[in-house]
């Protein structure tokens, strides 16, 4: 077994800086978590902390069943990989990989075998007698995971392992990193592993729930999907998703018969009611209102008349398979995906002229302005 | 074809059909010879004497002072051969060994305590460790000369005078300063990540000094290691005022002890002794010089 549990984990820097607020946070055994934040906001911090590189100064950290709090690093049962690779220079890809086996007095026998499974898993079996300053980025990224793995730990830490590789191998690295858990998970390996990153892809690809953090708090935990629908609060909703989700700060009217309804502007949005009957729980004035740009339709005649809105279209990027439709409603911008077809069909030459769209609104948000909470979760 | 620079050999290939490009390679090509004419100059100028050195060493007495010429007119290795037998009991060759006697230790414990204190510097938390630093630089701005009489008369108490110990044993508690700041200076341009991912790995302290440090250290440690060799080889003061029987004597005082017992000073012996005894330090130097440039140029800056 190797669940990790944060309790009220606090850490204060020596100048008085507090980096992060007494978090709690279940990791389950076998799991792939994702910690993702903007920077600054102690991701990085929390997985030092969980690797014993930085000193804890409060709460507990347990791995395993068993507090960590004041064990060093190498008694933790961990493995990390560094987003530099962090590969000895003077060793050769063997050597770099059974480094930690021949520290634990392992014989050279079981390090050769350990060793060669470890590159075969990773094919770095050609690469055995390289240094590392022969090897691309790619190639010593998976030295590191080779390391990490050679080492068969509780928990494997990730700290943003793939932000020095371009964008192709990114990609490839990824999807080799999800393949590894799961083949490590089939082998009943312990394969719990926490990956920090800065990068939406990575989290909402790889993670099997993905922890959200700002300013060292954590905002949410959940899977990618339920993060991705389901934001509990502003920042989340804000944070995941590309483009963005649409906000606007807006107020919420009542209209009586227990009806409410969103003023954008001078146009008016209805609430529908399984929306309402939650909105009404935690009713205030000022709210943010926040859609999805997939959730922004062009309207047609079937849209119901009580989610349409006039807007003018600004800008329209090209993506491709979709554009990004930019709008503004009264000096506010919103941005719509619309598919490219549809766009060839219906907006060419649109720019600068009036255009009506459907919100819809059974998959729109509303957060409270001041606690910035959903209140229509 | 210029095979290492392909850009070079297109821009040749260019130059033939356009006339601008040939007058402004001519340019170039002008202008770095005067550079380097001038450069020669000074160079030469530089070395003169060390030129002068070693071909005096092969012309007999007479000649070295009546002409500047450095082709002797009569080549003679007297000097060598009486120079290497000086006017001791003893051969040159010994104050050669004895020279080795302590600049060895010197050499293996400055790097060793060196190491071990900017290691520590650079790495952990200690308390006052501003002090300590300040402390450890302004160290480095102290004269030697004050420090003559203090230690003469603390190595008298400890009944170490005319052995070599009083020239080496000072150097295991780290007291050069400017080898620590050398390498503490390297070392603050190290990524940590390396040492991080030893200590998860399953490395002690001492065992990340050992295993990653020193080899990440290693053109550093050869830079203090050359510099403290060269100093200590040329080293006169502390010999002349520690070392009192000849047979101890390291190259520095033999050299001038022959100056010393002969009347009419054979200078051509001097110097073809002096000559032989540079060859150590060149001859490290050359071994040594990728290295050492590695290790001044990058200390501090590599990221």
């Amino acid at each position: 077994m190797s669940k990790v549990v944060f309790e009220n984990l606090t850490k204060v820097y020596s100048n008085g800086f507090k980096a992060v607020h007494g978090i709690n946070l279940e990791i389950q055994d076998g799991e792939f978590l994702v910690v993702i934040g903007p920077s600054g906001c102690a991701k990085s911090t929390t997985l030092r902390m969980l690797a014993g590189l930085e000193s804890i100064t409060g709460g507990s950290i347990s791995i395993g069943g068993k507090v960590v709090n004041g064990l060093p690093p190498k008694d933790r049962g961990i493995a990390m990989v560094f987003q530099n690779y962090a590969l000895y220079p003077h060793m050769s890809v063997r050597e770099n990989l059974g480094f930690g086996l021949k520290l634990a007095k392992v014989s050279k026998a079981d390090i050769e075998k350990q060793v060669n499974e470890a590159a075969e898993l990773l094919e770095l079996t050609d690469l055995l007698d390289r240094l590392p300053r022969q090897l691309s980025g790619g190639q010593a990224q998976r030295v590191a995971v080779g390391r990490a793995i050679v080492k068969r730990p509780q928990v494997f830490l990730f700290d943003e392992p793939l932000s020095n590789l371009d964008a192709k191998l990114r990609a490839s690295m990824r999807v080799r990193i999800s393949d590894l858990h799961k083949t490590l998970k089939k082998t009943n390996r312990s394969a719990t592993s926490v990956y920090v990153t800065h990068d939406q892809t990575e989290a909402m690809t790889m993670g099997d729930r993905i922890c959200v953090m700002k300013d060292g708090h954590i905002m949410q935990v959940d899977t990618p999907a339920n993060l991705y629908k389901y934001p509990t609060n502003l920042f989340v909703a804000g944070f995941i998703g590309a483009p963005e989700m649409n906000m606007i700060e807006t107020r919420l009217d009542r209209a009586g018969e227990g009806k409410c309804h969103l003023a954008l502007a001078s146009q008016i949005l209805a609430l529908p009611d399984e929306k309402l009957q939650k909105v009404l729980v935690n009713f205030t004035e000022n709210v943010v209102f926040g859609i999805r740009p997939e959730f922004i339709k062009l309207a047609d005649e079937t849209s119901p008349q009580d989610e349409i809105i006039t807007g003018t279209i600004v800008r329209m990027e090209n993506m491709g398979a979709e554009f990004y439709v930019h709008f503004t409603v009264e000096g506010r911008e919103l941005c719509t995906r619309v598919p490219s077809d549809v766009v060839e069909a219906k907006l060419q030459d649109a720019i600068g002229k009036e255009q009506t769209f459907h919100f819809e609104m059974s998959n729109a948000h509303i957060f409270d302005k001041e606690t910035e909470r959903n209140i229509s979760l | 074809m210029n095979k290492i620079f392909p850009e070079k050999a297109a821009l040749a290939a260019d130059m033939k059909n356009n006339p601008l490009l040939r007058a402004e390679l001519r340019k170039q090509k002008i202008g770095a010879s005067i550079r380097y004419v001038i450069l020669v100059f000074f160079g030469l100028v530089m070395l003169y004497p060390l030129f002068w050195m070693f071909s005096a060493a092969f012309k007999p007495n007479h000649e070295i002072f009546s002409s500047l010429s450095l082709w002797p007119k009569e080549f003679s290795f007297d000097g060598f051969i009486n120079g290497w037998k000086t006017g001791t009991e003893y051969t040159f060759g010994r104050f050669f060994i004895n020279t080795l006697y302590y600049v060895v230790p010197k050499v293996i414990l400055t790097v060793i305590s060196s190491v071990i204190v900017a290691y520590g510097f650079a790495r952990f938390e200690i308390p006052f460790k501003k002090f300590w630093f300040v402390t450890l630089v302004a160290t480095i701005l102290l004269p030697t000369s004050v420090l003559l009489i203090p230690q003469y008369l603390m190595f008298r108490e400890m009944g170490m005078l005319d052995s070599y110990l009083p020239l080496y044993l000072p150097m295991a508690f780290a007291t050069q300063g400017f080898f620590v700041f050398m390498l503490i200076q390297f070392l603050r341009g190290l990524p940590t990540d390396m040492e991080e991912a030893a200590q998860i790995d399953g490395c002690n302290s001492y065992q990340l000094l050992w295993y990653i440090v020193v080899p990440m250290l290693k053109p550093a440690i050869i830079s203090v290691a050359l510099f403290q060799f060269m100093w200590s080889v040329n080293d006169f003061l502390g010999p002349l005022i520690y070392i009192s029987s000849v047979e101890k004597y390291p190259i520095a005082l033999a050299l001038k002890l022959s100056i010393d017992v002969t009347e009419g000073t054979q200078w051509n012996e001097i110097l073809a002794m002096a000559s032989i005894a540079i060859v150590p330090s060149i001859v490290v130097f050359l071994i040594a010089q990728n290295y050492f440039v590695e290790g001044i140029s990058s200390g501090g800056v590599k990221g």
